[in-house]
C-alpha cells in the first residue's frame, strides 16, 4: 500500500511524514488477518532547492526546510518500526511549492490462507494501541479541501501526533495475537477514527458501541470527537469471547492497552452509546450504500505543440560538460544524504540495497527476502514521469508505470509476476478539463495493466492540491499541482542470489543496449538542462509502445535468468549517457560508448534542435536496458535479443574514465570522479 | 553436541531481535525471544540459556537517552540476575542500542573511582543517524565474541554510537585494562571509517571477564554473503559464492563456541 500524507505535510512536514508513514504500516498490519511489514518507501514531491524568497507564495515553507523535514519524518518513525526504508524518490518542480506531496508505502507478507477475516455476532469491538485524544480532529476532511496561506492557523489541529514506540509494541501484539489466531478481523483507525474502522467491520452485522469506555488521553471529549478523532497508533480487532482473556495477556506482555468497547451484534445496526445514553444509530447499509453517486463530466484536448522560444538553430552539444551537468540535475543527484539518514537493513533482509558497489552508486529495484534464510525476494521500484504531467496526463501515467516495472525487471524480476500501485496527485479537478486529465491517466493505467498483464493491487487518490492565495497587488492567485502519477512495481525474484545490480563489474566486458530509442524528448532532463523546461520548439511526447517494452521486459529477463547479464541498468531520466555514469559511478570502472551503433528511430521532429548523437546520448523513450554481459556470453546473449532492437555499443573499460565517441569519430573523455562529484553536489549541499 | 541457548531480550522499541534470533541459529544455536516483562515475571526462563543478547532497537524510543529506560528497567525488574548469569560463565551480547543498554547498566565498564561512568555513547558528530558500512579491526583478543577474528566488515546503523570517555587517561586505562576490543579501521584508499567520532576508534568494548560484550556494528546483518553492497560485484570479479556465509556470522560462532 502506498498512501500520500500532502496536507498535514505541507503545514508540519515532520509529523505529516511521520503519520503518513505510521498510518500506512498500519493500513498493512490490519490487512486480512494481520501482515508483517518488511519494507517501506518513500516519495517526496517539492519545489526548487534554489527557489527565493520572491519565488514563494505567503505561507509555504521553503522547500529545503520542507524536504529536511519530511525526511526526518520518515527516518525517525521509520527506523523506529524496525522496517527498513528501501526504495523512494524526490522529484522537483516550482509547481509543487504550495502543494508538496509525500507519498508513504510499506510492504507486508502474510501467511497463506489470512487473507481472509470473518467476524461473527457477538465478537467482540476491541480498540488496542494508543489512546483517543483530540488531535486529528477532521484530518480526513483536511487533507480533501484546497490549502491555502492560511491553512496552518486555520487546520493545525487536524494535523495528527504520532508516537512511532506505540505502534512498534502495537505492531508486536498485533502478530503475537495473529500468530494464536486470536482474533477475527482487524482493521486500523486512519481517517475517520473509530468511525471508518468500526463502521467498516461492523458494515454486515452491525455493532454497538459504548464511546465512554474509549481510553482517553484525557478528560473532556464529546462522543463525537472519540468517534472521529484521528489519534494514532490504535487498531479495531473483532475478539471472540473465548480469546479475549488469552489477547489481554499478551498486550499485557507487550506493554500495549486493549479494551473491549463494544461487540457485534447481527441485527445490521450501528449503535453508539454514551454511558446509558445513545449517541447515534444508524442502519448500516444506509451508512455504507445509502449516499448518492457522485456523477462528473470530463473532457481532454490534447495540448497544441509547444511553442515556447528555444534555440532556431539545431545544436551540438559538447559532452564533456553536459553530462557532468546533468548529473548534478536535481532529479537524477544522488539522494545518498537521505538514503543513508534511513535504516535500510534494519530486519537483515536486504539482498540489494539502494546503494551499491565498491563506488555507492544507485539501485534501480531494491530487494529484500520474504523470509530470513530463504531464497524468495521482493523487488521495489517506483516511476515518476511528473515532467509530462502538464503536457500529456495519459504518457505521464504510462511512462511511469513502464519505468517502475523496468526498475524491477533491471534487478532481476520475473516481468510477467509484477502487481502495480498507483497514486493520483491532481490539482485542480472542479472544472472538466482537470478531471479530463485524470480520466486520461485512468485509461493509461487501464491499458499498461492488460498490455503487461500485471494487476493494479492498491492505489489512492490525493485531489485538488491547490495552493490560494492573495498577492502584493491584491489578486486572488492559484497554483496547482502538475498532475502528478506515482506508480510502484513490487516484482518476484525466485532466487535473490540471482539479483543483478547496476554497477559495472568487470573490464572487458561488453555493453548491450536492448530497446528502440526514439526522438521524442518533451519532459527530458536535457530539455530542462538546455531550455529550463519550457519545451524546446515542437517538442514530440514520448509515447510508451507497451508491446515493444514487453518484448524487451522478457527478452532481459531471461538473458538474466540464464546468468548472461552482470549488470544491468534501466534507461530513465537522462537517458543513456546517465545510465553509464551512473554503472561507472557504482562500479569505480571505466566505460566506452559508440553513439552511432545506438538503434535510434529519428522521425525528424526533434532533429531540429538536436543532432542525432546527443539524442541518441540522452532521450528518455522507454522500456530500454544497458546490460554488461562477459565476452564468452555474447553469442547466447545475442540469440536471446534477436528478436527485440540491440546493440553492443560499447563495452567496460579498465581506468577512471567514461569514453563517449559521436558519429564524428570524436571521443569525449570524462572522468568518473568528474560525474560523481557533480552527482553527489546535491547530497553535499543537504549535509551538515 | 547439543545446541547452547541464546535468550534474545527485548523491550518496547526493540526492533532487530528476529535477525538477531536468526543469527545465533545459523551458527549453531537454540534462540528464543523474551520480553523484559515475561523473563520478571518468569526468571527461570533464564536458567537453561547460555547467551544473552539485547538486540538493536530503539528501546522506550530512546527519548531520555539512549538505552536508558531499558537498563533501568533491568536494575529494577531483575535485580542482579544479569550479574549472576555472567558468573555462571553466561555470555552476554549488547547490539547497537543492547551495547547502549549495557554501557547505561554498568555490566560492561567499571564504573570511575568517583562511581561514575567513565565512558558513554553520544550523539554521532554529524548529529544524524547514519546507515553505512564500515572496516572493523579486533584490538585485543579476550574477548569471547571475537575468538579466531581480526577484521571484519559490517553495517552501522545508528544516530547515538560515539563512544566518548570523560578524559584521555580514562581512555588509556580503559585501553590497557583490554576493554576496548574492537575498533573501526580504514578502508584500502587508507580512509578512516569511523562513522561517528567515536574516541580511539572505539566501535566495541567488552567487561574484564571478555564475557560481555557489546557493539555498535550489526553483525546480524551480515549472516550472508547477499547483505553486503557489492556482494554482485564479487560475485562476478571474484568468484564469490553468493550462498556463503557473511563476515558477521562469525560473532556469533565465536559466542556459540565459547557456549558449549
Amino acid at each position: 500500500k502506498v498512501e500520500t500524507h500532502n496536507h498535514p505535510s505541507a503545514i508540519e512536514p515532520y509529523g505529516g511524514a511521520a503519520t503518513g508513514l505510521g498510518g500506512v504500516i498500519r493500513d498493512v498490519l490490519g490487512t486480512g488477518l494481520a501482515a508483517k511489514p518488511v519494507a517501506n518507501l518513500d516519495v517526496f514531491c517539492v519545489g526548487e532547492v534554489d527557489a527565493t524568497a520572491d519565488d514563494l507564495p505567503p505561507g509555504v515553507i521553503h522547500p529545503r526546510r520542507l524536504l529536511d523535514g519530511v525526511v526526518a519524518g520518515v527516518r525517525d518513525y521509520g527506523n523506529r518500526m524496525g522496517i527498513p526504508t528501501i526504495a523512494g524518490a524526490v522529484a522537483f518542480d516550482p509547481g509543487y511549492v504550495g502543494n508538496p506531496l509525500v507519498f508513504c508505502g510499506c510492504v507486508g507478507i502474510m501467511p497463506r490462507g489470512s487473507q481472509t477475516a470473518k467476524i461473527s455476532a457477538g465478537d467482540l469491538v476491541v480498540v488496542a494501541g494508543g489512546r483517543t485524544g483530540r488531535d486529528g480532529i477532521h484530518g480526513a476532511t483536511f487533507s480533501s479541501i484546497e490549502l491555502s496561506s492560511e491553512s496552518e492557523s486555520e487546520s493545525g489541529g487536524a494535523v495528527q501526533i504520532g508516537h512511532a514506540i506505540h505502534e512498534k509494541v502495537l505492531l508486536e501484539f498485533v502478530l503475537a495475537a495473529a500468530r494464536e489466531g486470536l482474533f477475527s478481523a482487524i482493521t486500523d483507525c486512519g481517517a475517520g477514527g473509530l468511525s471508518s474502522a468500526v463502521g467498516e467491520m461492523a458494515s454486515e452485522l452491525g455493532a454497538e458501541v459504548d464511546l465512554a469506555t474509549v481510553p482517553l488521553k484525557y478528560d473532556g471529549l464529546s462522543a463525537t470527537e472519540v468517534w472521529i478523532s484521528e489519534a494514532q497508533e490504535r487498531m479495531v480487532l473483532a475478539v471472540p469471547p473465548a480469546a479475549w482473556e488469552r489477547l489481554r495477556a499478551i498486550a499485557g506482555d507487550e506493554g500495549v492497552e486493549a479494551t473491549a468497547i463494544g461487540r457485534f451484534t447481527g441485527d445490521g445496526r450501528l449503535q453508539l452509546k454514551w454511558g446509558g445514553e445513545t449517541a447515534g444509530e444508524l442502519d448500516c447499509h444506509f451508512l455504507h450504500d445509502g449516499r448518492p453517486k457522485l456523477s462528473r463530466s470530463s473532457r481532454w484536448r490534447p495540448a497544441a505543440a509547444t511553442t515556447a522560444s528555444s534555440p532556431a538553430t539545431r545544436r551540438a552539444i559538447d559532452l564533456a560538460t553536459t553530462l557532468p551537468a546533468l548529473m548534478a540535475l536535481p532529479d537524477i543527484a544522488s539522494k545518498e544524504w537521505i538514503i543513508r539518514q534511513y535504516d535500510h537493513e534494519v530486519q537483515g533482509a536486504s539482498a540489494v540495497k539502494p546503494i551499491l558497489g565498491p563506488g555507492e552508486g544507485p539501485a534501480d529495484g531494491s530487494i529484500v527476502r520474504g523470509v530470513l534464510g530463504r531464497p524468495r525476494g521482493i523487488v521495489l521500484g517506483v516511476g515518476l514521469r511528473h515532467r509530462l504531467g502538464r503536457v500529456d496526463p495519459y504518457q505521464m501515467a504510462a511512462g511511469g508505470i513502464v519505468e517502475a516495472m523496468a526498475n524491477v525487471i533491471a534487478a532481476g524480476a520475473d516481468p510477467d509476476r509484477i502487481a502495480l500501485l498507483d497514486n493520483f496527485c491532481w490539482g485542480e479537478c472542479r472544472s472538466d478539463e482537470g478531471m479530463g486529465g485524470l480520466v486520461e491517466a485512468c485509461l493509461a493505467c487501464r491499458d499498461m495493466a492488460l498490455a503487461f498483464d500485471a494487476p493494479f493491487v492498491s492505489g489512492k487518490d490525493s485531489l485538488n492540491n491547490v495552493f490560494t492565495w492573495t498577492d502584493a497587488a491584491g489578486r486572488q492567485r492559484e497554483l496547482s499541482i502538475p498532475p502528478t502519477l506515482l506508480a510502484t512495481a513490487m516484482g518476484q525474484i525466485d532466487d535473490v542470489r540471482r539479483s543483478v545490480t547496476s554497477d559495472f563489474k568487470r573490464a572487458g566486458n561488453g555493453l548491450y543496449l536492448v530497446g528502440l530509442s526514439r526522438d521524442a524528448l518533451a519532459g527530458s532532463q536535457i530539455e530542462r538542462l538546455l531550455v529550463g523546461g519550457r519545451g524546446f520548439d515542437g517538442g514530440r511526447v514520448p509515447e510508451v509502445d507497451a508491446a515493444a517494452c514487453r518484448g524487451v521486459f522478457r527478452a532481459v529477463a531471461r538473458a538474466q535468468a540464464e546468468g548472461l547479464v552482470a549488470a544491468c541498468h534501466d534507461l530513465s531520466d537522462g537517458g543513456l549517457l546517465a545510465a553509464v555514469a551512473e554503472m561507472a559511478i557504482g562500479g569505480m570502472l571505466g566505460g566506452a560508448i559508440d553513439l552511432a551503433r545506438v538503434p535510434l528511430e529519428m522521425t525528424g521532429d526533434a532533429a531540429g534542435v538536436l543532432d542525432r548523437d546527443a539524442i541518441a546520448a540522452f532521450t528518455e523513450t522507454s522500456g530500454r536496458f544497458l546490460c554488461e554481459v562477459p565476452q564468452a556470453s555474447w553469442n547466447a546473449f545475442e540469440r536471446i535479443m534477436a528478436g527485440v532492437p540491440h546493440a553492443r555499443i560499447g563495452g567496460v573499460e579498465a581506468g577512471d574514465a567514461v569514453s563517449i565517441t559521436t558519429s564524428a569519430g570524436d571521443t569525449a573523455r570524462i572522468p568518473i570522479a568528474t560525474l560523481a562529484d557533480a552527482w553527489r553536489s546535491l547530497s553535499r549541499s543537504f549535509s551538515i | 553436541m547439543t545446541k547452547p541457548r541464546a535468550l534474545i531480550l527485548r523491550a518496547p522499541g526493540t526492533n532487530c531481535d528476529r535477525e538477531t534470533a536468526h543469527a545465533f541459529e545459523r551458527a549453531g544455536a537454540e534462540s528464543v525471544r523474551v520480553t523484559l516483562r515475561r523473563l520478571a515475571a518468569e526468571p527461570g526462563l533464564l536458567d537453561d540459556c547460555r547467551i544473552v543478547c539485547i538486540p538493536g532497537g530503539f528501546s522506550y524510543g530512546d527519548d531520555i537517552a539512549s538505552g536508558r529506560i531499558f537498563a533501568v528497567e533491568l536494575r529494577v525488574r531483575l535485580g542482579d540476575m544479569l550479574e549472576r548469569f555472567r558468573d555462571r560463565s553466561g555470555l552476554i551480547l549488547g547490539i547497537c542500542n543492547g551495547f547502549q543498554v549495557l554501557m547505561q547498566t554498568g555490566l560492561l565498564l567499571p564504573p570511575g573511582p568517583d562511581g561514575r561512568p567513565q565512558a558513554t555513547l553520544a550523539a554521532n558528530t554529524s548529529g544524524r543517524f547514519v546507515d553505512r558500512w564500515v572496516q572493523l579491526r579486533v584490538a585485543d583478543g579476550r574477548c569471547a565474541f571475537l575468538q579466531g577474528i581480526s577484521r571484519l566488515e559490517l553495517p552501522v546503523a545508528h544516530g547515538e554510537g560515539r563512544f566518548a570517555t570523560d578524559s584521555p587517561e580514562t581512555c588509556r586505562r580503559l585501553e590497557s585494562a583490554g576493554h576496548l576490543v574492537l575498533r573501526y579501521a580504514a578502508d584500502a584508499t587508507g580512509t578512516s571509517t569511523n562513522p561517528n567520532g567515536a574516541e580511539a576508534d572505539v566501535a566495541g568494548a567488552c567487561d574484564a571477564t571478555g564475557r560481555v560484550f557489546g557493539l555498535m556494528p550489526h553483525p546480524e546483518r551480515f549472516v550472508d554473503a547477499t547483505q553486503h553492497p557489492s556482494w554482485a560485484r564479487r560475485r562476478w570479479s571474484e568468484g564469490l559464492d553468493p550462498a556463503a556465509d557473511g563476515a558477521g556470522l562469525a560473532i556469533f560462532a565465536s559466542a556459540v563456541a565459547a557456549a558449549r
